[in-house]
């Protein structure tokens, strides 16, 4: 009977440890982990603020709904997925490349990559001797020959 | 009416200027010293005339005219007397007053210069000034005009006009709607004048380049005349930047200071090239090299600076729609395209006269590392150009979408945003480049300078400076690239120390000076290379403040009772009382807390972060309480409170190491263009003589 006793009690207690310990896996997501996610968006309505910094009511409101994604389980992907779905791919702070995007990553190194390009040539023209050699410039230089007889004309 | 005499006055400088402009243009022509003093006369006309237009639109926003619709724009009763002076910036239509008002002065002190070397220029430097101002004097009486008035037609609706609608009267409110609380820093009353004055005065040197390519004078006289020109200009807009960085951090309360907000970057990519053209001149002078490249670089410059005039003032930047909308965008864009193609067609025509003859000797020397410099600025502006600019042709080409279905995906109209995960990704190798550089350059030679020869002299420092990230290292920074940024910094600091103490030391044996008086008289002798100096170790502090910031930031929030506490790495925060309280006079609801604050335990004092609200805009601004360190800030937000019983309050806590290096070095960047721009006397002194050492160290 008294075996029966304690391992009624024991029961009782594991029971209400593992009811604790399923309530403290699920707690109301904290604050830091809510502006985690709100730090990667922008606010859908004033222009160029992040999400986590926007004092308005409604940035207000949608870190409660992030709050509430992730209370019910979401993932941090799934709920930057859901604003893209509700509000446009400006809520990114950079654009996904796909589609025209993919102009607005590959622009800037390809014209670096030609910066580089026209110097190295540049460089190597300069150091031949007596080449005089226009600088990486890529405006259209004016006729050649004009400007060999007005550099001609000017030597006299 | 006051707001009449002061569009009158505006109208007739439009007219003065239009007739300047045409003066020397005929007289340049006709080769007529009367028609090109007659525009001098002109332009000098232009800054009194500017002067009665600010100080009538002064006037009325002093004497509270809210019948004027800019004054009841951006005023209110509640707003003190300097506030009220300082609108004549908070607006657009302001603020186009304000900067004709500064183009025109700067332009007729140029003209009050000695032309007797340079007459040739005059016409034409002239021409370019007044051009400038008559556009931006067209957009004040076209599009944003500050006189206009509000009225009420028989209909019983309110129209906005400069002149009386028939069987309308003049609407008197008795408030305005005030200035954007955001504005009301004292940051934000020097921020934008700074701005202004910078892009103002960055037109001289390019009507200067302008006159060169004209007149077909193009050895590099327009250089050397605009040379303080162009660093009193960068002057003012690094000063404008580094200000706007700091109102930033002290108002706008996202714990940072910089954003990459396109309008932030419209201030930042004349400063870019600017700072590359600083540089590339160097070479010219130095070594008749780079003619086609400073042309482009200032011609570059020029229409950056009206871009970024154009952006930061046109709300392009929300949407197309906008930009289509206002008359201000098409304006604009025709200005700045016809601008940019006269001048490249200009260059064109002199291309050839603009080639050197001199070559490049060594892919270490100097100008060669010069070379690449400009290229990582310009790598830079290409990114920052490109981000903004992007977003707003995306949204554009969204017709080609919908009109053709298969092109849908591809050209969607979307709105997409370039926020800092872009702009630091892509920038911050192109940064860390310009540091070494920034390191190496200053131990490279004009001309001759080798692989060998530079590794002798980069070698020393270069080892020195290790013992930065092993100190890192050893107080726990174990991200690469920190450690990098670290031994960059450290890199650009041993060298340029380094060189000071090379040449002082050299001098002192020389001349028998102490080291101090050495050091004064190399940087007066030589103001703009140590100058530069001087600039560098400000923009490695900056540097390293940036670094702090960035990479190593933390934040914390969380909603506390009374005596509740946050903890952040070393810091305590306890909330200890929270006042909510109107300001009616000054038209604002203060929600002010008090929080203690305890460093390893230790109480080490309080701060007040607070929110206020302001009635007339119905704006919140939220004002961090700052605990400023040399080692670190700490940074409380007011996030939220519960309004019923004040007992609970939202906190968020920012941790930035190191933060308070970037406004110091700041300030010693500023103090190195000081350095650099003060004027000379007029006939330079004899050079005294120097010792070869000395020379050959010092070749700037």
């Amino acid at each position: 009977m008294r075996k029966f006793w304690l391992a009624t009690l024991l029961a009782l207690l594991f029971t209400g440890l593992a009811a604790n310990a399923a309530l403290a896996q699920q707690p109301t997501p904290s604050d830091d982990e809510v502006n985690a996610i709100a730090k990667q968006l922008y606010c859908p309505v004033c222009e160029n603020t992040p999400l986590d910094v926007c004092p308005t009511q409604a940035c207000a409101q949608w870190r409660e709904l992030i709050r509430e994604k992730l209370a019910a389980g979401w993932t941090e992907q799934q709920i930057k997925d859901y604003f893209v779905e509700m509000y446009g791919e400006r809520v990114l702070g950079a654009p996904p490349a796909r589609g025209l995007n993919w102009l607005a990553y590959i622009v800037p190194p390809v014209v670096i990559l030609a910066g580089v390009y026209v110097l190295w040539r540049g460089m190597r023209t300069w150091k031949q001797p007596l080449q005089a050699a226009s600088p990486s410039v890529d405006v259209p230089p004016s006729d050649e020959y004009v400007a060999r007889l007005e550099e001609e004309l000017r030597k006299r | 009416m006051i707001a009449n005499f002061g569009f009158g006055a505006l109208v007739i400088t439009f007219l003065v200027s239009l007739y300047g402009a045409a003066a020397a243009f005929y007289g340049a022509r006709k080769n007529s010293p009367a028609w090109i003093e007659s525009a001098r006369s002109a332009m000098l006309l232009t800054f009194p005339l500017l002067t009665l237009v600010a100080l009538t639109l002064i006037y009325l926003l002093v004497s509270a005219s809210y019948e004027v619709e800019y004054v009841a724009s951006v005023t209110s009763n509640s707003m003190p007397f300097y506030l009220r002076v300082t609108a004549l910036w908070g607006g657009q239509a302001g603020s186009l007053i304000f900067w004709s008002w500064t183009m025109s002065a700067f332009a007729s002190a140029v003209t009050l210069r000695n032309w007797e070397r340079d007459r040739e220029f005059l016409p034409w430097v002239i021409l370019v000034s007044l051009v400038t101002l008559a556009f931006f004097l067209l957009m004040s009486i076209l599009v944003e005009n500050p006189f206009e008035r509000i009225w009420q037609i028989s209909t019983g609706s309110i129209v906005v006009s400069m002149f009386q609608p028939a069987g309308s009267v003049l609407v008197f409110p008795s408030d305005g709607n005030g200035l954007n609380p955001l504005l009301r820093h004292p940051g934000m009353i020097i921020h934008p004048p700074m701005l202004y004055l910078g892009f103002v005065s960055f037109v001289i040197p390019y009507a200067f380049a302008i006159a060169a390519l004209v007149t077909g004078r193009t050895d590099d006289r327009w250089i050397r005349i605009t040379r303080r020109w162009t660093l009193v200009a960068w002057l003012f807009l690094s000063l404008g930047l580094v200000l706007g960085g700091r109102w930033a951090y002290d108002v706008l309360g996202w714990g940072g200071y910089w954003g990459w907000d396109p309008v932030e970057i419209a201030a930042f990519m004349p400063w870019l090239t600017g700072t590359a053209f600083l540089h590339s001149v160097v070479i010219q002078e130095k070594r008749n090299m780079l003619k086609h490249w400073n042309m482009v670089l200032i011609i570059l410059t020029y229409d950056l600076v009206i871009f970024g005039t154009f952006l930061t003032r046109s709300g392009v930047l929300s949407s197309v729609h906008a930009f289509a909308q206002s008359a201000i965008g098409p304006l604009f864009f025709s200005f700045i395209s016809l601008t940019f193609v006269i001048s490249l067609a200009l260059l064109g025509r002199r291309w050839g006269e603009l080639k050197a003859n001199v070559q490049m000797t060594s892919l270490f020397s100097r100008e060669a590392l010069f070379l690449v410099n400009n290229l990582l600025f310009i790598g830079i502006l290409v990114v920052c150009f490109w981000g903004v600019i992007f977003p707003i042709l995306s949204e554009a080409l969204g017709f080609i979408g919908s009109a053709i279905p298969a092109l849908a995906d591809t050209f969607t109209g979307q709105k997409v945003t370039f926020g800092p995960p872009y702009y630091e990704r892509a920038t911050a190798p192109l940064f860390a480049g310009l540091l070494f550089l920034m390191g190496v350059a200053p131990l490279a030679a004009w001309r001759h300078s080798t692989a060998k020869t530079l590794g002798r002299a980069v070698w020393k420092p270069g080892l020195a400076s290790l013992l930065v990230p092993v100190l890192a290292y050893l107080l726990d920074v174990r991200h690469w690239a920190a450690l990098l940024a670290f031994w960059l910094c450290g890199f650009v600091i041993f060298v340029t120390l380094y060189e000071f103490w090379r040449a002082a030391r050299a001098r002192q044996r020389s001349q028998g000076e102490s080291l101090g008086l050495a050091l004064w008289n190399l940087a007066g002798r030589n103001r703009r290379r140590y100058g530069g100096y001087i600039i560098h170790l400000g923009v490695v502090l900056m540097a390293l403040g940036i670094i702090g910031i960035e990479m190593f930031q933390t934040e914390t929030q969380g909603t506390l009772a009374r005596g509740g506490e946050l903890t952040l790495g070393r810091y305590t925060v306890v909330y200890n009382d929270l006042a909510v309280f109107d300001l009616l006079d000054e038209g604002r609801n203060v929600a002010r807390s008090v929080v203690n604050v305890y460093q390893d335990g230790q109480y080490v004092g309080d701060l007040y972060p607070r929110r206020d609200y302001y009635y007339e805009s119905q704006q919140p601004m939220t004002i961090p309480g700052v605990r400023s360190t040399l080692e670190d800030d700490l940074y409380v937000l007011l996030v939220d409170w519960q309004p019923i019983s004040t007992q609970g309050a939202t906190f968020k806590v920012y941790h930035n190491p190191l933060v308070n290096w970037l406004w110091l070095g700041g300030i010693v960047f500023i103090l190195g263009t000081l350095v650099a721009a003060w004027p000379d006397p007029e006939e330079p002194l004899p050079a005294p003589a120097r010792l070869p050492a000395v020379e050959a160290g010092v070749q700037s």
